[in-house]
């Protein structure tokens, strides 16, 4: 999709694109916690890594984001929101787990 | 810029005055994804805050299937693949092959609400309702969110096969299944969040 907010995608290559990277970012965690081949530790990261990767994936292959192609005010928005959902869900974590140990302790 | 103008003559040929009014549709429901993902973010700060709250009932370790996790995520995957088929089709102007791919979208998303309602519906059975504990409150809350965003979707889809079958690929049927399509591939990044976050931890 372009500004024009009409499709102009002509090649079904993006989407095979993002599929195999989507299905190789999936099978990677499942596999682990399937197995538990790895420390719970390690493969917590992964997973967060995995799904982090993933997410860009579909943006960048499903949603075709782009620096060049997309408007920027799109871009705003989203970097906005990104801030957004950092503040508030750090923030509430943060908060409370501190709360939460505050009290257990 | 040019090469998206050459197509837009080759769906419909609008006005320019009438791309506009895409174009502002295009950016509000843009902006309504946005606000969308930050009531999901939240509902996930809320999961992860509750996580172990369990009020002595049974965590996500003896209710979570691995097995149904990777086969609702498989579906969901596959569904946002084949919606993008779509778009390439109506961005050739190939209605019958929209139509196909929009059919076997759906039919992959209700796929996945019979999954959702089948392990929903054995949960409660179990006695490991939303009412049981805190954690089971934000798991239900979190999933059965998502899952009330796919039955939108599905049921937008089916809408949009209504009109793509009786009114044709015009522009504005052409610019609703642009913005269904944000919505049903946006709802896959949501999934990639939930089984993330939710499944794979649960089971480890």
């Amino acid at each position: 999709m372009d500004v024009s907010g009409l499709p102009v995608e002509r090649s079904i290559r993006p989407y095979l694109i993002g599929l195999g990277l989507a299905v190789i970012l999936t099978a990677i965690p499942f596999a682990l916690v399937a197995t538990g081949a790895l420390a719970r530790g390690t493969t917590l990261v992964i997973i967060a890594v995995a799904a982090v990767v993933q997410i860009l994936v579909h943006l960048g292959f499903f949603l075709h984001i782009g620096f060049r192609s997309t408007p920027r005010e799109n871009l705003i928005a989203l970097a906005f929101a990104c801030v957004l959902i950092f503040f508030m869900v750090g923030g509430t974590l943060w908060i409370m787990f501190d709360l939460y140990h505050r009290m257990m302790v | 810029m040019t090469a998206g103008a050459s197509t837009m003559t080759g769906v419909a040929g609008p006005a320019p005055e009438a791309i506009n009014k895409y174009e502002e549709r295009a950016f509000g429901f843009w902006l309504y994804l946005m606000s969308d993902g930050i009531i999901f973010a939240l509902l996930f700060a809320t999961y992860v805050v509750m996580l172990g709250q369990t009020a002595g009932g049974p965590t996500g370790k003896e209710l979570f299937s691995l097995e149904r996790a990777a086969a609702e995520t498989a579906l969901l995957l596959a569904s946002s693949a084949t919606f993008g088929f779509a778009s390439v089709a109506t961005a050739a102007n190939e209605r019958s092959r929209v139509l196909l791919w929009l059919i076997v979208t759906v039919f992959l998303g209700i796929g996945f609400l019979c999954l959702e309602y089948g392990e929903f519906a054995g949960m409660i059975a179990q006695g490991a309702g939303p009412d049981r504990s805190g954690f089971l409150s934000g798991f239900f809350t979190l999933v059965g969110t998502h899952g009330l965003h796919v039955s939108i979707g599905s049921l937008c889809i089916l809408v949009m096969i209504g009109q793509v079958l009786f009114k044709g690929l015009t522009t504005p049927v052409v610019s609703r299944l642009a913005r269904v399509g944000l919505f049903w591939h946006f709802l896959d990044i949501v999934w990639v969040g939930i089984f993330s976050v939710v499944y794979l931890p649960g089971l480890l």
